[in-house]
């Protein structure tokens, strides 16, 4: 490619990152910290901002393992076990990317509300789902679930079936060969799905805002508390929250980064 | 150990992979499971492995019935076309795995490890990962790891099939070398006719699904059983009915009896050896194989007349006995 026009295309690239993604995520920084650091961190430390923080990272420390687990083993039901109905379940897993967040929490609603499916026979066993704890992580496993699912399932698919046959003939059994073989082998896809996950249920805003009812010091996430706060003109709150999503968010990203580097030696 | 094979089918959808094989592989033979692509030859390596199961039949390895066993309690060594090595481990970690698998302790595994890489020749390269090794030093790798745990059975599914011909050549006659020191019962998967005559001490001929001949390379090429494994084993020219090799092909200048008029078209030196391609006056076109100095005293030219006589042709009538004219 001619130079003139590799530097056009950089331009062009880099003026789109920047635009679009780091000039707002800086104009937050900016903002948050434009009175000084102490109006956002009083924010975030209030009674309402710490129980924010302790939901969303239990949101996390739920919806995450779960979705990991079913994750990695749909993946291998889809790639190695082929039958007919694989091509139904494939689409069912892309539901939640297909449907708005706000429609996957009205239809928990219509499951667990007061006059859905199984509402009464819950409320009656004494376990209360809508506008608790129990609704919002049903709601953040939902819109989370298909990333680690779609990022094994490729690299599941390329690694192939023979190292598996080869770990076999060796002695392994089943969970052995995926312990040793499948899994280390597949571990930057399940990975790359975890921090999608992760990410997706920090800032999930949508379904977790409808079934929780973001009761203040109670059923609110931090997505849900910077909302909250930005509505009632705090703004050095709100920002503050954000730029602590962010970080979390990027805190994940760098974590896998660091382990892959640290592998590559 | 020897290992039988009886009345093996399987089917993969409508594709009739194996139909009706029986074969039989004595205690400590090297054996080649010869045929083109899609002959089942595979398949019936990965079923005596456990990695395929029958629709029906047996496989047997020293007498014991092993069809309903799953291929981590057969004890067999295989190796895979793709060496399939284990990429996230090292050299010493993938011979090392059936060890661990097994619960070795650490010190006799090592040991164990040590004496397959110096016989594989890769004691070097142990601390390598197979993407610093190259194909041929990969599938001695994958050997190594196969041998291991030693295996009462060795099974390799085109083993030199991803490799370039010299290297090919050499893992042949070590793999002759292998076998001699190992003494373990050997199958191999090969298309390749050469290969096979070469390696092994016992060939079997796949056609279709189905066994075509089994023996010695010898026996094969002397006496086939049908028209296939006349054309697989060994080259073949035809004529009407009967076939003749290359080199039982005798090119003479003057008509005789049993002689045929053909066109020489092309003359073809590969050394010593040298073929010899004609046209025949119905426009079939046959082969001789003529060393240098028959060439030179023929001093044969291309588009001249010269006369084929056939030395010893091979016909096959229904019940596919061979007859020598």
């Amino acid at each position: 490619m001619a130079p003139a026009s590799r530097w056009g295309l950089r331009t062009l690239g880099l003026g789109y990152v920047f635009a679009l993604l780091l000039l707002p995520l800086g104009l937050i920084f900016y903002k948050t910290f434009e009175g000084g650091i102490s109006p956002p961190l009083e924010a975030i430390a209030s009674p309402e901002g710490l129980q924010a923080l302790k939901l969303t990272l239990l949101m996390v420390a739920v919806a995450v393992p779960l979705n990991t687990v079913f994750g990695v083993g749909c993946a291998l039901l889809l790639v190695r076990h082929r039958w007919r109905g694989n091509f139904l379940v494939d689409a069912v897993i892309n539901l939640p990317f297909a449907i708005s967040p706000v429609v996957i929490g009205l239809s928990l609603f219509l499951l667990y509300g007061t006059t859905g499916w199984f509402g009464p026979a819950l409320a009656e066993a004494g376990l209360k789902v809508l506008f608790s704890v129990p609704g919002m992580v049903l709601a953040s496993i939902f819109v989370s679930l298909p990333f680690v699912v779609r990022e094994t399932v490729p690299v599941l698919r390329e690694i192939g079936t023979e190292q598996e046959q080869a770990a076999h003939t060796l002695g392994a059994g089943a969970w052995q060969t995926f312990r040793r073989v499948t899994l280390p082998a597949i571990r930057w896809g399940v990975a790359y799905g975890v921090v999608l996950t992760t990410a997706r249920v920090l800032g999930e805003f949508g379904a977790v805002s409808v079934v929780s009812g973001s009761i203040s010091g109670q059923t609110q996430t931090l997505p849900l508390f910077v909302e909250k706060q930005y509505e009632n003109f705090n703004l050095p709150g709100a920002f503050g929250a954000s730029m602590l999503l962010a970080l979390l968010a990027l805190t994940t990203l760098l974590a896998m980064n660091l382990l892959k580097r640290k592998e590559n030696g | 150990m020897g290992i039988a094979v009886e009345g093996a089918r399987k089917r993969f959808g409508e594709f009739q992979a194996l139909d009706d094989v029986w074969i039989e592989v004595p205690d400590g033979s090297l054996t080649a499971l010869l045929g083109p692509s899609g002959s089942g030859k595979s398949t019936l390596l990965r079923v005596i492995a456990g990695l395929e199961a029958l629709d029906a039949g047996a496989v047997l390895i020293d007498g014991d019935d092993v069809s309903g066993r799953p291929a981590r309690k057969r004890k067999v060594g295989f190796v895979f076309q793709h060496y399939a090595a284990f990429k996230h481990m090292t050299v010493f970690e993938n011979v090392c795995f059936g060890l661990r698998i097994r619960k070795w302790p650490k010190a006799k595994a090592a040991r164990r490890v040590h004496e397959l890489l110096d016989l594989v020749q890769l004691e070097g390269l142990a601390e390598r990962f197979p993407s610093q090794l190259s194909g041929g030093q990969r599938q001695r790798m994958a050997l190594a790891r196969a041998l291991a745990v030693e295996p009462q059975v060795l099974l390799l599914d085109e083993p030199f099939g991803a490799l370039d011909a010299k290297v090919r050549r050499d893992l042949r006659a070590w793999l002759r070398r292998l076998h001699a020191e190992t003494g373990v019962t050997t199958i191999f998967v090969t298309h390749d006719q050469e290969e096979a005559m070469e390696v092994a001490g016992q060939l079997v001929v796949m056609n279709e699904g189905r066994v075509e001949q089994s023996g010695s390379a010898e026996e094969l090429y002397e006496r086939p059983a049908n028209e296939f494994v006349m054309s697989f084993v060994g080259e073949v020219n035809r004529l009407g009915e009967a076939f003749v090799r290359p080199h039982d092909m005798q090119v003479v200048l003057d008509p005789g009896e049993r002689t045929e008029e053909a066109l020489v078209r092309r003359i073809v030196a590969l050394g010593f050896e040298i073929r010899v391609e004609f046209v025949l006056g119905d426009g079939a076109e046959v082969w001789a194989q003529l060393t240098r100095p028959e060439l030179q005293r023929l001093e044969l030219r291309e588009g001249q007349i010269a006369y084929l006589r056939p030395l010893q042709a091979t016909s096959f009538n229904g019940s596919g006995v061979s007859a020598a004219v």
